[in-house]
């Protein structure tokens, strides 16, 4: 109940943004609400490359949460871990 | 007590009973140090991200170390020196396990509470047709 409504919260911040957004079509549809709220992740695990490989596009680049919609608290989490995984050569620190 | 989580790389070249042996011979570094092994993970071979040296997979095992931090220095001069030990992390996790204890803690105590408040709620309707003056003085005062 409780973290629903917090979603909602969260979206209202940066509902304008991806509503009005017109170079939309660089990137996949946008989740509106943060994925690591809504499976009640705690801590971002830097070893597990899957998870953290579909946060980082192309380039290799940490996927902004303007895009993926990750709430701040799991943004920060998520980028701390990809920068682990770089270093322990679970994710590339480029891409080409 | 620290939480340490150590990553470490061994080269693909290097035999399966000859990780074994460089395995517990750092662990023992640690333990010998006064450090407790809480766990040893062999991830097994895995794909590495980008080559280094010259190699392009490699064995990872990470060990979680309980201890002062002062044994983590050791286990880390153990692994520069140690060739077959291609790369190595390590990382302190106890704050952020007890920050994500905190949230587990506080997500179960919130749900209790929605959870109480919806329990409260529900068993007031099955009351009112035995006749239960005060809750339906209540349900009526919440209707109007």
């Amino acid at each position: 109940m409780s973290s629903e409504q917090r979603d909602h919260g969260r979206r209202d911040d940066r509902g304008g943004r991806q509503g009005g957004g017109q170079g939309g079509r660089r990137f996949i549809r946008a989740r509106k609400s943060c994925r690591f709220c809504a499976d009640k992740v705690d801590y971002i695990d830097y070893k597990d490359g899957r998870l953290l490989g579909s946060y980082i596009p192309e380039r290799g680049k940490i996927l902004p949460r303007r895009i993926s919609g990750t709430c701040a608290p799991h943004q920060r989490m998520l980028a701390t871990a990809i920068k682990r995984a770089r270093n322990a050569a679970i994710l590339p620190f480029t891409l080409d | 007590m620290r939480v340490y989580e150590v990553l470490f790389i061994v080269a693909p070249n290097i035999e399966e009973s000859d990780i074994d042996t460089l395995v517990t011979q750092l662990s023992d570094v640690a333990t010998n140090q006064g450090a407790h092994i809480a766990k040893i993970d062999r991830m097994g071979r895995r794909r590495l991200a980008y080559p280094i040296g010259k190699f392009n997979d490699g064995h990872y095992v990470v060990f979680t170390i309980e201890g002062t931090g002062a044994e983590i220095a050791e286990v880390e001069r153990r692994m520069r020196v140690t060739d077959a030990v291609i790369r190595y992390i390590t990382i302190r996790i106890d704050e952020d396990l007890k920050r994500a204890e905190k949230f587990r803690v506080r997500r179960v105590a919130r749900a209790a509470a929605t959870a109480g408040s919806r329990r409260g709620r529900r068993p007031a309707e099955p009351v009112l047709p035995i006749g239960n003056d005060e809750e339906d003085g209540d349900e009526e005062g919440a209707d109007l």
